[in-house]
């Protein structure tokens, strides 16, 4: 059963990976993303890590899409058509991300992992307590380091949004 | 772990993931393009630390703490890229990247 769920969800995904990154309508790439962006939150359920899939849907699914259809609806037409690179180029790309990925997968095939097998799940306050551990192994340092990192891309967003006094360039606007 | 799933298939999902990013990466001409590039290859390396720890670590959490982290690092570096677009927008009217001169000095 959850080998089907999982092939279907990584079929879905790759499907909309390529259609997200060759669309040329700008609104269709966004929301071909967010459809990526729930199959890897299906694949955190597939795991049984409920938290990580429950953060994954709030702020990418949530917040980060919204804020990426705001900035296209805010800069673009929607009908206007995306310009492409040249084929040849195109061509080329793909050639040397297949290289890489064959590189990728022989290197991850050729090795050994000693998997664990187990079906364990993770509660919510196991995280907790390891991310607000003071103890060897504890992650409260890179936590408060976080909360500081997003204190200032928020008023650092706020400062480059607002930009300079609108006067200047009235005629852009 | 996913029953009846080994730990290779996910990272070939993964991969090819992290590649179809890469390629739109390179061949996009726009930001917003860039942006979305950008996002897919976050993602699947997320999945990567989250898998490793599931499959060879269950005892520990390392991985999650560590997807947690780049979850937040990306929101941040979201903000952070749409707000200076939408400043570029402002003053050259464009995204595109051959347009983006001005940000050179």
């Amino acid at each position: 059963m959850e080998k089907i769920v999982f092939y279907i969800l990584a079929i879905l995904m790759i499907v909309f990976a390529i259609a997200s990154v060759t669309s040329r309508k700008m609104l269709r790439s966004v929301v071909y993303l967010l459809f990526v962006l729930i199959g890897i939150a299906g694949i955190y359920f597939l795991i049984d890590y409920n938290f990580l899939a429950a953060i994954q849907l709030t702020v990418y699914a949530g917040g980060i899409i919204v804020l990426i259809i705001f900035s296209v609806l805010l800069v673009h037409h929607i009908e206007m058509e995306l310009e492409m690179a040249k084929r040849s180029k195109q061509i080329l790309t793909a050639l040397a991300c297949l290289i890489g990925l064959g590189v990728f997968l022989t290197t991850i095939y050729s090795n050994e992992f000693k998997v664990v097998e187990n079906y364990k799940t993770t509660s919510v306050s196991d995280i907790g307590m390891g991310l607000l551990s003071y103890d060897a192994g504890g992650f409260i340092l890179p936590f408060e380091v976080i909360s500081i990192l997003l204190l200032a891309a928020m008023v650092g967003a706020i400062i480059i949004g607002k930009g300079e006094k609108l006067t200047k360039n009235d005629e852009t606007l | 772990m996913i029953a009846g799933i080994s730990i290779y298939e996910i990272f070939t999902l993964t991969s090819i993931l992290f590649f179809i990013g890469i390629y739109g990466f390179i061949t996009r001409k726009n930001l917003i393009s860039i942006l979305i590039s950008i996002e897919l290859i976050l993602n699947a390396s997320a999945v990567n630390f989250v898998v490793i720890n599931k499959y060879l670590y269950p005892d520990l959490l390392q991985g999650v703490f560590f997807s947690i982290f780049i979850i937040a690092v990306a929101a941040a570096e979201t903000a952070l890229a749409v707000a200076i677009i939408i400043n570029l927008y402002r003053q050259i009217s464009s995204v595109e990247v051959k347009d983006t001169e001005i940000m050179k000095y």
